[in-house]
């Protein structure tokens, strides 16, 4: 899979929010930052594969649902255990009122 | 049949990230505007509730030494241990990073409660992690305080901080040494390891100067004041964090049946910090502390009825855990209400 998808609303990610899809049966997490920046992440927290999209934003950092681990939304550090490997980040646009997902090589 | 083994299945190891899958717990669904008010923290509510928490240990703590040498200490420590033993669960709130908005808080405040409540902090978190993933599910919970047949004496012991304290103090020893005991290392990843045992260094050093300076005042006093009201102050705590699983159903992924929640006084709840709401904090751990009863309200209509207080859920836990020690299968059903 490459180059970029549509795959979600703009309208449907609000400021500090965080958003789940699917894309070929893998699970992404879409992030809008305070002042609207976009970014977009692996579905499931690198901890034990919660699904973030069912955590919350606070500022720039996401928690995980399940155990508390935090990330940087724009870089993918993790910030606190038990979070302690970075999220793999993919680059996402706004453009059309959709927001746009680019999977790379992505197998 | 023969008693089973509560010891953590090796096949479960942290450091292979893949053999730790989360069971499909049951949960409440909330929509998610609703859940997203429930999650938000907030400095100036958890900030009075540990100011207030301060405020009590200072003037205990000065009534307690005040009174050291005469027969009104009894008293005095007990009331001193039993608010100084609140540290404990505050370092659980701590360690899921609820509390507090602002996160160094929580963090600085998770390791002096951690160290007040003879509990390594990074080990902890990642046992406590650990058991939010397979609570009260035999060989993978490093958590389960009432194996089956019943050790009565064991629990017993509980009371004093005896059995749980020792356990605790043994560990910090062994990780001080730089050796990682076997069931730590399946539940603390590699990477922390070194964190871990740099803590329980410091913990000796902590000890060490404590008991350093009784010897130099040739008085336990400062020893009553530090460390010791864990064990001979924490019996109350102890009676409130029973209620959480004990007697209930083993391997279940639903956590109305292997979780108890007990309606108690609001100065239990102060000191219990409202982890009385046990099944609300493990269907939704983000939720801070001081949110638990409004998320009670919430999901009540879709739990089994709560205790209505300590004494309800001892009358079920006593005689359930009783006939534990020779009957291993028995355990207290809780009913399901569809709502």
């Amino acid at each position: 899979m490459s180059g970029w998808i549509a795959v979600a609303a703009a309208d449907d990610l609000e400021a500090e929010d965080v958003l789940g899809v699917s894309v070929g049966g893998r699970d992404y997490a879409l992030y809008r930052a305070p002042d609207g920046t976009l970014s977009a992440s692996q579905g499931f927290c690198s901890h034990e594969a919660a699904l973030l999209a069912d955590g919350f934003v606070v500022g720039t950092a996401i928690e995980c649902p399940r155990h508390q681990g935090r990330f940087d939304i724009r870089t993918g550090a993790a910030l606190n255990a038990p979070a302690c490997v970075a999220l793999r980040m993919y680059p996402a646009k706004e453009e059309a009122g959709q927001i746009w997902l680019n999977l790379g090589d992505t197998p | 049949m023969a008693n089973r083994s509560y010891a953590l299945d090796p096949a479960i190891d942290i450091n292979q990230p893949q053999s730790v899958a989360e069971p499909s717990w049951y949960r409440t669904p909330i929509p998610r505007p609703e859940l997203k008010a429930l999650v938000q923290r907030d400095d100036a509510t958890a900030g009075r509730d540990y100011a207030l928490w301060a405020v009590l240990l200072m003037a205990s703590g000065a009534i307690a030494v005040a009174t050291w040498g005469s027969w009104w200490a009894v008293p005095a420590f007990l009331v001193y241990g039993v608010i100084y033993s609140s540290c404990d669960s505050r370092w659980h709130e701590l360690s899921h990073g609820t509390p507090f908005k602002t996160r160094w808080l929580n963090e600085a405040l998770y390791h002096v409660t951690s160290f007040m409540s003879v509990r390594e902090g990074h080990r902890w978190r990642w046992s406590h992690a650990r058991h939010h993933t397979h609570t009260i599910h035999v060989g993978r919970d490093p958590e389960i305080h009432g194996p089956r047949p019943t050790n009565i004496w064991g629990l017993l012991s509980g009371l004093l901080y005896l059995r749980g304290g020792l356990r605790e103090l043994r560990s910090i020893w062994v990780h001080a040494t730089g050796r990682i005991l076997p069931d730590a290392a399946l539940y603390v990843p590699k990477s922390e390891w070194p964190k871990m045992v740099l803590t329980c260094r410091i913990y000796l050093v902590l000890f060490a100067g404590l008991a350093a300076w009784c010897l130099a005042v040739g008085s336990l006093l400062p020893a009553m004041l530090i460390g010791l009201p864990r064990f001979y102050g924490g019996f109350l705590h102890y009676i409130q964090a029973m209620t959480q699983h004990l007697g209930l159903a083993e391997d279940v992924d639903d956590y109305r049946l292997s979780t108890r929640t007990v309606l108690m006084h609001r100065v239990g709840r102060f000191l219990y910090s409202n982890m009385n709401y046990h099944i609300e904090h493990h269907m939704y751990p983000m939720v801070p502390f001081y949110r638990l009863p409004a998320l009670h309200a919430r999901i009540a209509h879709d739990c089994p009825p709560p205790y209505p207080g300590l004494a309800a859920a001892y009358a079920e836990i006593i005689p359930t855990v009783w006939r534990q020690r020779v009957d291993a299968e028995h355990y207290a059903k809780r009913p399901l209400v569809t709502a």
